[in-house]
């Protein structure tokens, strides 16, 4: 974990009410894809948590979905502003559990934290199949960024607005993908159908209201089948045969 | 210049605790800084079985502050006095605070004594003040008979400094707080969180899962400050304050108030160093007031 002043590069809206920030700072303290940041912003008491995007060694990118009064105060944010974060936080996602091929199925801004780890397991010699999904096309983020790096991309959305009409699930049981290994984040629904639909393993990326976002206030504990677990700090990825849904 | 405070003849380096629930069991942090610049840390409150605590949503925000209503989540007495403080010791030296909570005057008492016999422990802090469990906790600490009651119980089977840490949802806390000092409480931590709620007004419920939560954050400074200056005028043994403090500067007026040590609470939730800034800022304020020694400011006020 590390606490340091960044300053805003870009904080650009990328879909409906939907911005990508990108920010000048230290990254050193990321180590897997799937981890987060928490941002402090002025005049809230508790952070913000967003999951890094993608970084490179001076900066790192979050999107985030303008929801309450912290978020719409971070999208009225312009270029050369500071932010203060803590970087580094949470465990992220363990792509060396892919052998050949992933699936990583997300939904809405779930695809920013599997961002990262698309790239890794390309990278690294594997297959992925992104099947993405949201509400309406105009929620749609990254769909062009995911095919660019290579993997095999299918949208769904709930109104048939951009590729498949219904859920993520649907969308998986029509692309048929191989895999040996998948991942997944979202919100819990979508979540709870992937896991408990897809044979063999995987992991998944929970969310929870968090107070320090570091481990020590035991604000976002969940239930899972090794005991009790802090979201931010022993999660956010869980694997599948931990979660209880 | 001395920032070293002396609790019951403990000596703290300086007044600045990390208060119980907001900080972990230390180790948590042990990988961030050198837990060793603190003055002590009030472990995790812990409760005689391992307890899950209420169901998430647990956290809200408010202006200035938060609710939470974790519940006293924490892996029991045992695991604290065989995991948790052990591995504590290896990295850390200071004074520790074990934080006891329970459900009847004999969870207190079983646990009080198992923790006075824990080499490791310097002080215990009674919670007869967490608004978050039902049947126990608060419900102990918001009337005079039962917090004296439990302070007599814990005080006879512990040879320890004895602090009892109460709540601010209290009519008169200084009845209570000399019930207390007269059962033959060691010192006071004052105060636990007030008790708050927020409401999803989308979803028309509340955002705690448990409905109302312990209110804390800098939005009550100014009342945890009162109470305290309160009792410090109205009793004569040591208190920890505790509520809001988020500076170095909130170091001294608390114990302008009265305080002889200092807790650090919700800071550091949004500050996860926060305590260790405060400790390298106290000093610095204390020169530009011309505080030689700590200690001449206690109670001043």
């Amino acid at each position: 974990m590390e606490k340091a002043l960044y300053t805003i590069i870009s904080n650009e809206l990328i879909a409906d009410k939907t911005y990508r920030m990108r920010l000048a700072g230290p990254t050193g303290s990321l180590k897997r894809a799937g981890q987060f940041v928490n941002v402090a912003v002025d005049g809230f008491f508790l952070r913000r948590p967003l999951a890094a995007q993608e970084w490179d060694p001076e900066s790192l990118a979050v999107i985030y979905k303008v929801v309450g009064q912290g978020t719409e105060v971070m999208s009225g944010m312009q270029p050369g502003q500071g932010l203060e974060l803590l970087c580094g936080l949470g465990n992220g996602f363990d792509a060396g559990a892919c052998r050949h091929s992933a699936l990583i199925a997300c939904g809405g801004l779930g695809a920013s934290p599997v961002f990262s780890l698309a790239k890794e397991l390309i990278d690294a010699g594997k297959k992925v199949c992104v099947v993405m999904g949201f509400n309406t096309a105009a929620d749609a983020v990254l769909v062009d960024e995911f095919k660019a790096m290579g993997a095999e991309v299918h949208v769904a959305t709930l109104d048939g607005s951009l590729g498949v009409k219904g859920f993520v699930t649907d969308a998986i049981k029509a692309a048929q993908p191989q895999f040996d290994y998948f991942y997944t984040c979202g919100p819990a629904p979508m979540m709870k159908a992937v896991c408990t639909s897809l044979e063999g393993p995987g992991e998944a990326s929970l969310e929870e209201r968090m107070g320090c976002g570091c481990g020590i206030c035991y604000g976002c504990t969940c239930h899972t089948n090794s005991g009790a677990k802090r979201v931010c700090a022993d999660g956010p990825v869980f694997k599948k045969e931990d979660i209880i849904w | 210049m001395v920032t070293a405070v002396d609790l019951c003849g403990v000596r703290l380096a300086n007044p600045v605790i990390p208060a119980s629930g907001t900080f972990g069991f230390g180790i948590e942090m042990a990988g961030e800084y050198d837990l060793n610049v603190l003055g002590g840390i009030s472990l995790k409150g812990s409760t005689r079985e391992p307890r899950f605590g209420n169901e998430c949503p647990r956290i809200a925000e408010t202006p200035d502050g938060m609710l939470n209503s974790v519940g006293l989540q924490n892996p029991g007495i045992d695991a604290l006095l065989n995991e948790k403080i052990p591995a504590l010791r290896k990295v850390y030296s200071g004074v520790v605070i074990a934080n006891i909570s329970g459900f009847s005057l004999e969870d207190y008492v079983y646990c009080c004594s198992l923790a006075d016999k824990c080499k490791d422990i310097d002080i215990l802090e009674v919670n007869v003040s967490c608004p978050n469990v039902h049947g126990g906790g608060m419900a102990f600490g918001t009337s005079a008979c039962a917090a004296a009651e439990i302070t007599a119980a814990v005080k006879a089977v512990c040879t320890k400094p004895v602090f009892v840490k109460l709540s601010p949802n209290v009519t008169d806390i200084v009845s209570i707080a000399k019930a207390c000092e007269e059962a033959g409480a060691d010192g006071l931590t004052l105060v636990n969180t007030l008790l708050g709620m927020r409401i999803d007004i989308n979803r028309r419920v509340p955002i705690l899962a448990n409905r109302y939560g312990g209110f804390s954050g800098r939005a009550i400074f100014p009342v945890a400050l009162r109470m305290v200056n309160q009792v410090a005028r109205a009793c004569s043994i040591p208190i920890m304050g505790c509520g809001g403090v988020s500076s170095a500067s909130d170091v001294i007026e608390m114990m302008m108030a009265g305080a002889t040590a200092v807790q650090v609470g919700a800071e550091n939730l949004r500050n996860p160093f926060a305590s260790k800034e405060i400790v390298e800022e106290l000093p610095k304020i204390m020169q530009k007031l011309g505080i030689e020694d700590i200690n001449e400011i206690i109670g001043v006020v």
